[in-house]
């Protein structure tokens, strides 16, 4: 702030201070009347008079008492344009402070929790709970609560990965985040063909009841031609791609004919957001450590 | 000396010597903020929003988010762990209006850029408690019908010029292409996601 404008808040900041402790003063009244009276204003309305009586004692020291807060609290605090007041305080001050404080505090439980393995940390009551915390924080929005995930947000809690369940594939989507790509087969298939290739998907899974033998078996030379390249031969999946397993009935958006050939027909493109610039690594450490707990049970 | 009498019984008086008062407060805090780089000069690297965003903006602005969400991380710890680095005042200086709430029925938003895919936020915003079975925040899913024409979005990046917003004559001219055809729901997700990635100034590790 410039010499001129922490003057200005200055100077109008004392002057206000002083202005309202005159008006205190000024409008007394206490030489004249140094007891209640029975002396009216001298207006009437409809029967209601006022007595001209002083400020009572208390209310008019509660006043003072406001005027002699406010100057203490500018000599304490910053209020006074540029000068910083007596305690040196600055509400960043205070936050770098706090967190100095908390670093100081956690930093040796992050450090030493960091130094052990997601299995090792399997039996760290206490890291686990600082995980799922920070769990219930950031990741619980999608995954839920519990982990169990809601329609096309995966399901942590089920042994089934679409990019693998192992700490270090965990810990690389935490940090990385993923992007899934599945192709909109619409256009290519047409709509017979995204109908038979959902008939041989399903069979897969054997999830579905009287489907097509015929559809199935023209399904399945579309799906080797277009699908199996990233679902593989079998359907089986490839969690390097992050391509689901069709044969375990397990379904991140529906498994019913509609959500399935809907799937084929428009593509998925699940993402999960990369942490690492939103999380510290000991912090991923410790929530991979909790997620990888979640489908140890 | 002016007798109590005096003021009370000439209401001119007393609105002048009301607002002679008053401004004592307003000359004090207020004013000199209009002069500070500190509120008045742009973070380095600030961007303005896109067409899209900002009609998402309105958007935002229309169906009242802010009325339960704030844009406006305090610097408490217990804040910056959750959502980032506390906010300044030159991260809003193109903010017309400002949206800093005053009410956290929901979390801040400040930061919410990037933490969620586009497809959770149209799952939440569809039906909250889709993805969030303890929410209780109120389901939009007009969003997903109503379309954008763009007719009135050249016009409002005209009037945010005015006010100091650094909008280019390209962008003013391509604004009704980028948004017309579009839902309301892309407008608000694009708005949403552009949340705390205006610049990129503070890292917001945790």
């Amino acid at each position: 702030m410039s010499a001129f404008w922490s003057a200005w808040v200055s100077v109008i900041t004392l002057a206000v201070i002083l202005g309202c402790t005159w008006l205190l003063f000024a409008t007394r009244k206490s030489e004249k009347h140094k007891e209640t009276t029975e002396e009216t204003l001298g207006h009437e309305f409809d029967g209601i008079e006022e007595y001209d009586n002083p400020l009572p004692k208390w209310w008019f020291q509660m006043f003072l008492g406001t005027v002699i807060f406010g100057l203490g609290y500018l000599a304490l605090y910053p209020g006074l344009g540029n000068f910083q007041g007596l305690l040196g305080w600055s509400s960043h001050g205070q936050w770098e402070e706090e967190m100095a404080h908390a670093e100081e505090q956690y930093r040796p439980m992050f450090e030493q929790f960091a130094a052990l393995s997601v299995e090792q940390l399997q039996n760290e009551e206490t890291g686990l709970k600082m995980g799922q915390r920070m769990f219930a924080n950031n990741c619980s929005l999608c995954h839920g609560s519990a982990g169990t995930g809601a329609y096309g947000f995966p399901n942590l809690t089920d042994s089934d990965w679409l990019y693998g369940g192992d700490p270090a594939t965990i810990k690389a989507t935490i940090a990385n985040g993923r992007n899934g790509g599945m192709p909109a087969w619409g256009q290519v298939l047409g709509e017979d063909g995204v109908r038979d290739v959902t008939s041989y998907v399903l069979s897969l899974s054997g999830s579905a009841e009287n489907l097509d033998s015929e559809a199935v078996a023209r399904g399945q030379s579309q799906f080797q031609a277009l699908c199996a390249a990233c679902h593989g031969a079998e359907g089986k999946g490839t969690q390097a791609l992050g391509a689901p397993n069709l044969t375990d009935n397990t379904w991140l958006y529906g498994g019913s004919f509609e959500q399935v050939a809907h799937s084929i027909r428009n593509g998925r493109a699940g993402v999960m957001p990369a942490h690492k610039d939103l999380l510290s690594d000991e912090k991923i450490h410790l929530i991979a450590a909790y997620v990888y707990s979640l489908s140890q049970q | 000396m002016i007798k109590h009498e005096t003021i009370e019984k000439n209401i001119g008086l007393m609105i002048l010597l009301i607002i002679i008062v008053i401004s004592g407060g307003g000359l004090a805090e207020i004013v000199p903020l209009f002069f500070q780089s500190s509120t008045t000069q742009p973070i380095e690297g600030l961007r303005t929003y896109s067409a899209l965003e900002l009609e998402g903006r309105d958007i935002y602005i229309k169906e009242g988010c802010h009325v339960c969400h704030t844009q406006m991380i305090r610097p408490f710890r217990a804040e910056t762990e959750r959502y980032g680095h506390y906010s300044t005042a030159d991260e809003h200086v193109w903010e017309h209006p400002f949206l800093w709430g005053s009410k956290r029925t929901g979390p801040d938003l400040a930061r919410v850029g990037g933490r969620y895919s586009d497809d959770w936020h149209k799952a939440h915003l569809n039906n909250p408690r889709d993805v969030v079975p303890e929410s209780k925040m109120p389901s939009y899913p007009w969003l997903f019908k109503n379309k954008l024409t763009g007719q009135d979005t050249e016009a409002k990046m005209e009037a945010l010029r005015k006010l100091g917003v650094p909008y280019t004559d390209e962008d003013v001219a391509t604004a009704r292409e980028a948004v017309a055809g579009k839902t309301e729901i892309d407008a608000l997700v694009a708005y949403l996601q552009s949340l705390g990635k205006l610049h990129s100034v503070y890292t917001n590790k945790r």
